[in-house]
């Protein structure tokens, strides 16, 4: 099992996240993925991307450094986003009981060490 | 419909300005009858506004339904006209601990004990929210503590950052923003950690955001988008959509836990809508 599998194996096993991936930043381009069936990843890939790209540069005008982590937050559950180094991006997609400060921990863990 | 329901809703159509509106509030969450409750709680305060029994109900309805930034601000109203309400103290005490402030719900706690000694669910609340260190914060997890003298910063109105008086907090408060949907400032400032005037710059940035969250969310099968919030090394974001074409940016320091800088951006959102419905 390479790193990434592993780091994504370990993001997917928190309770109530549906499943994970790691994508290019730049071009939104799945890298590895690690998803339940029915889940688009390319199309997770790219929405995630472009989000994160404009929060990023948002952030930044806002004269701050670029985001560690996002959280979108919709009515049936969230997509989580932990940029990291070298332009990859961690991203889960979680259910609304899902215990996201875990899988937030579990990210940021992950991508310092994918760095 | 139960007995005690029955009862104390014909005794409250006999009397409308009597109090029975407290206990048929209380009844009526209790079941779980949590919209009907907040009809008769609301009924209740146009009456009596400055009841902090009423305000208190209110509180604990709003807390059921899950408007946790509600129920906060119920039962501040609560503490503003009876600074010795119990039930208030202990409902904000929970809502801190909820937001992963641990010191902010050991005072409020400490002061309801002040009050009542010999409360032994006070004693109760106090052991558990010390054995749990950091609460199980819904959204994010909590990370730094918050300094002591801004524990009770969520209590400070936030209209005056709506409505374009920002207040002056340090640098701990970067400043609250209401954008439209084509990246104009509609009120509000922004400050950089540098204390520059990036509002503009930052409100042309979030432009296509609320537009690329619906339809993230859209596709994902999540709904309609809620909150988004960004963590920075210098400072986090929360985003809210106070209506389908406004979005607001709140922006504070990291030390303040995202669960909480969430409580305030829910509440300041309602403002903006307020502060909108008065200006269309």
């Amino acid at each position: 099992m390479t790193d990434a599998q592993a780091t994504l194996e370990r993001v997917t096993q928190v309770p109530g996240v549906k499943g994970s991936l790691l994508i290019s930043g730049t071009d939104g381009l799945v890298v590895a993925e690690r998803l339940m069936d029915g889940i688009d990843g390319r199309a997770i890939a790219a929405l995630a991307a472009s989000l994160v790209q404009r929060l990023d540069r948002a952030t930044q005008q806002a004269g701050m450094p670029a985001p560690t982590f996002v959280h979108l937050r919709g009515n049936n559950g969230s997509v989580l986003a932990a940029p990291g180094r070298s332009d990859l991006v961690l991203v889960a997609v979680a259910e609304t009981d899902a215990n996201l400060g875990l899988a937030r921990v579990q990210m940021l863990d992950a991508v310092g060490r994918l760095a | 419909m139960s007995d005690d329901i029955k009862t104390l809703t014909a005794r409250l159509a006999d009397e409308p300005a009597s109090l029975a509106f407290l206990e048929l509030g209380e009844a009526l969450r209790r079941r779980g009858q949590l919209d009907a409750a907040y009809k008769v709680a609301r009924g209740g305060l146009s009456r009596y506004p400055a009841l902090a029994d009423a305000h208190d109900l209110l509180g604990r309805i709003l807390g059921d339904q899950g408007d946790l930034a509600g129920a906060f601000d119920a039962w501040a109203e609560a503490l503003r006209f009876d600074p010795m309400r119990i039930g208030a103290l202990k409902g904000i005490a929970f809502l801190y601990f909820r937001a992963g402030d641990v010191p902010a719900a050991l005072e409020h706690l400490r002061r309801a004990a002040e009050i009542d000694p010999d409360d032994p669910t006070i004693g109760q609340a106090v052991e558990r929210v010390k054995g749990a260190g950091v609460a199980p914060a819904s959204g994010s997890a909590p990370s730094a503590r918050q300094p002591k003298a801004s524990v009770e910063a969520p209590l400070t109105p936030t209209s005056h950052a709506v409505n374009g008086t920002t207040e002056a907090n340090g640098r701990a408060d970067h400043g609250i923003m209401l954008v439209d949907a084509k990246g104009l400032r509609l009120n509000g400032t922004l400050f950089s950690p540098g204390n520059e005037d990036v509002g503009d710059r930052v409100a042309a940035e979030l432009a296509g955001v609320s537009k690329e969250a619906s339809r993230t969310s859209r596709l994902l099968g999540l709904g309609g988008w809620q909150a988004i919030a960004v963590e920075s090394p210098e400072g986090n974001l929360f985003l809210v959509a106070p209506t389908p074409d406004t979005m607001l940016l709140t922006v504070r320091d990291p030390s303040l836990p995202m669960a909480r800088l969430g409580l305030i951006a829910e509440r300041a959102a309602r403002e903006a809508r307020a502060w909108l419905e008065s200006h269309r």
